[in-house]
């Protein structure tokens, strides 16, 4: 059963306006949790040692691990864990379900167990679309920067989320 | 893993196969901090639409990711890795995760290996095509 929804020009006034910086935290717990979930057998996401030897200074982001955002419950969505920061850009759709489009990262260097970034992220893009499956559907497009305490880029992302 | 010279277009990148039951689904969402439901609860309503859990597509992005460090063994680095997640893998069906090199290039002294990915059904389906490029130290 398809939901009715029309893009409005509310909702593109959302575009471009950035968040406020969240914090981040790659822990060597946090990234072992990670590589376990994913399936890695390399030691190198697991063992210090094993991570040294590579020649990282900690445990290593494995490749696609953007970190998992400082979860406070008053201040976290409890399903996504994602910050819900009061000026963060926000769409009424009414559409209630949702899948993900497309992933990419693009890094200025590797996170590493140790580090914090702080990630703002803004809407890029809204389409309209429509599918013989799911009916009408929103393609949200996201973008999110995460700079070090300097303020340095560690690394981009781009992300769709379909609505349907 | 070959140096930059040894490379050719149209090498290949060893597979893995994996087949995602719900006690990994959960460790992916306890690992990813993405507990949405769709992925373990067989209760959940668009998981009963869809037919079953279905594996997060942050996890084969994911697995795209391990398929490029098992190749790289650490001797370079990643630079960009994309994907679209095009199809569903359902709970408990085998998918696999591969890569070929479609290009090599020389930029600002970094021996750059440009990279197609994909994860794929025993029938065949390529449910997540992806893109990589990754710097060799040699």
């Amino acid at each position: 059963m398809a939901a009715e929804f029309t893009l409005t020009s509310e909702m593109s006034a959302t575009i471009g306006k950035e968040s406020t910086p969240y914090p981040v935290e790659f822990t060597t717990t946090g990234i072992r949790a990670f590589a376990r979930g994913v399936g890695y057998t390399d030691p190198v996401y697991f063992d210090s040692e094993a991570a040294k030897a590579a020649g990282y200074s900690s445990l290593p982001a494995p490749p696609c691990y953007l970190g998992v955002p400082i979860f406070i419950p008053a201040k976290s969505d409890l399903t996504y864990g994602q910050p819900l920061q009061p000026n963060a850009p926000r769409l009424s759709h009414g559409l209630p379900n949702v899948l993900d489009g497309g992933t990419s990262v693009t890094y200025a260097r590797l996170p590493v167990a140790g580090d914090t970034l702080y990630f703002t992220s803004q809407i890029s893009g809204l389409d309209a679309k429509e599918s013989k499956s799911l009916g009408k559907m929103l393609v949200i497009s996201n973008k999110q920067t995460f700079r070090d305490a300097s303020g340095d880029v560690v690394m981009t992302v781009d992300a769709q989320s379909i609505w349907y | 893993m070959p140096t930059y010279a040894e490379l050719n277009v149209g090498d290949e990148l060893p597979t893995i196969t994996r087949n995602m039951g719900r006690l990994q689904l959960v460790q992916y969402a306890a690992g990813s901090g993405d507990f949405n439901p769709l992925h373990y609860d067989a209760d959940f309503p668009q998981a009963k639409a869809l037919g079953d859990n279905i594996v997060h597509g942050r996890m084969k992005y994911a697995a795209l990711g391990e398929c490029v460090s098992n190749w790289l063994n650490h001797s370079g680095h990643i630079i960009t890795i994309g994907c679209q997640y095009r199809g569903m893998d359902m709970r408990g069906a085998n998918f696999t995760i591969g890569g070929k090199v479609i290009g090599k290039r020389e930029e600002n002294d970094q021996r750059l290996v440009d990279l197609e990915l994909w994860t794929v059904t025993d029938d065949g389906k390529v449910t997540t095509p992806g893109t990589a490029t990754v710097a060799l130290k040699a």
